[in-house]
């Protein structure tokens, strides 16, 4: 149920991005409209003229985006500069400044979906609470499609084998009691419970999937998203269904062929350590296969 | 890979830990002293723990490094996993006749 949801809004955002190529919704307009009141000319004038002050940011940004499928290529636009300007921002004012047929996803603009993640200056990101300011100091920006994931046009990628592995892993919750039984009491002190939720938060916005190197090169492999959802559930107390789950990540392309790059924990926007999830699989799956408990 | 092969590899890794550590320092051992091939063949010949030791160590590093070229192979070769498991097994092989040799040659 949650990986039905967790795609329905995912593919609602792309739809209703699409939506607006045609028509603009009012509070757009009026954010857009506040946004170009704000001239370049004018931010630079309100600054206090001082003998010693520090260089002026850049006015403009220079934006290279990736366009079309996979065989595209960077086009380069110019877009204003902004205090607390997010890479989301920009990517946005292309599209409804400059060229309309730019295809882009997103939805919350704060950091919960998981939908905005491109490239950005050759890391995956989340587009939405990434400024400007952190990632393009030298006032140039090169945003592309999320790798190891299929382009479907300019910035929108195909998530669907991302969550096709997701279910590959057992990443759907199997209840164990049905709604007549008691709810079970969970200590939020226990040891499992305190795994859980150390790997809990995860958006599934695909950065870690795009930042994997073993992803790129074994089309097999899980990826870290789907394998530390494993490791929520598996420290579930309230899951049944942990027997299929072991033994989808303990087979070929599961938890063992992770490489412990860490590249997954350093790209995380919710700083989450998906490679301690995977090491906790590896230490499982090893355990159960020591006691007969799993037939590779 | 899956939990079998992960199991068994890093199962050789841990019993090569102190097999290495000894190995090492007989060699220090044998440089040091300036032993001669015929002293260290008059310590090893008909010694059943030297041909034990070593005829272990070369067990482990057979199906240690057998499981890690069929791992190289099956992520950076166009090979499948199971022509990858078979290069993998024969490289096993080989180096277990090796191993299994020279250990022959210095105790029997």
């Amino acid at each position: 149920m949650l990986l039905w949801r967790i795609r329905t809004l995912n593919w609602n955002a792309c739809l209703w991005q699409l939506s607006m190529d045609a028509r603009v919704k009012p509070a757009h307009d009026e954010w857009n409209s506040a946004w170009a009141r704000v001239d370049c000319a004018q931010i630079a004038a309100s600054k206090p003229l001082t003998e010693n002050r520090m260089p002026e940011a850049p006015t403009e940004l220079s934006v290279s985006l990736w366009r079309g499928g996979v065989e595209g290529r960077y086009e380069t636009y110019r877009v204003p500069r902004r205090d607390s300007q997010t890479v989301l921002d920009v990517v946005t004012y292309v599209q409804r400044h400059i060229d309309p047929t730019l295809s882009y996803r997103f939805a919350c603009r704060v950091g919960m979906c998981g939908s905005c993640a491109m490239t950005v200056n050759g890391r995956p990101r989340w587009t939405c609470r990434t400024h400007v300011a952190k990632v393009a100091g030298s006032g140039r920006l090169e945003i592309g499609p999320l790798a190891n994931l299929p382009v479907i046009k300019d910035l929108a990628t195909d998530m669907a084998p991302f969550f096709e592995k997701w279910r590959e892993a057992k990443g759907a919750f199997a209840p164990s009691r049905t709604r007549a039984d008691a709810i079970p009491r969970i200590r939020p002190d226990s040891p499992a419970r305190l795994a859980a939720d150390a790997a809990v938060e995860c958006i599934n916005c695909g950065v870690c999937y795009a930042a994997c190197d073993t992803v790129r090169w074994n089309a097999a492999y899980l990826g870290p998203a789907a394998l530390n959802r494993a490791w929520t559930l598996i420290n579930d107390e309230r899951d049944a269904g942990n027997v299929a789950r072991l033994q989808a990540v303990a087979a070929t392309g599961g938890c063992h062929a992770c490489h412990s790059h860490q590249s997954c924990q350093e790209h995380c926007p919710l700083s989450l350590n998906p490679t301690a999830s995977i090491a906790g699989l590896k230490r499982r799956t090893a355990l159960a296969y020591l006691k007969g408990e799993l037939k590779p | 890979m899956n939990v079998r092969l992960y199991v068994w590899q890093r199962a050789t890794a841990a019993l090569m830990v102190p097999l290495v550590a000894v190995h090492v320092a007989i060699i220090f051992y044998a440089t040091r002293q300036d032993l001669s091939a015929a002293d260290i063949l008059a310590r090893t010949r008909g010694s059943i723990v030297w041909g034990a030791y070593y005829g272990l160590f070369v067990a482990a590093v057979s199906i240690h490094a057998a499981i890690g070229v069929r791992n190289v192979l099956a992520e950076w070769s166009p090979l499948s996993e199971r022509h990858a498991g078979r290069l993998g097994l024969l490289f096993g092989l080989v180096l277990a006749a090796l191993g299994a040799r020279a250990v022959l040659a210095v105790v029997l």
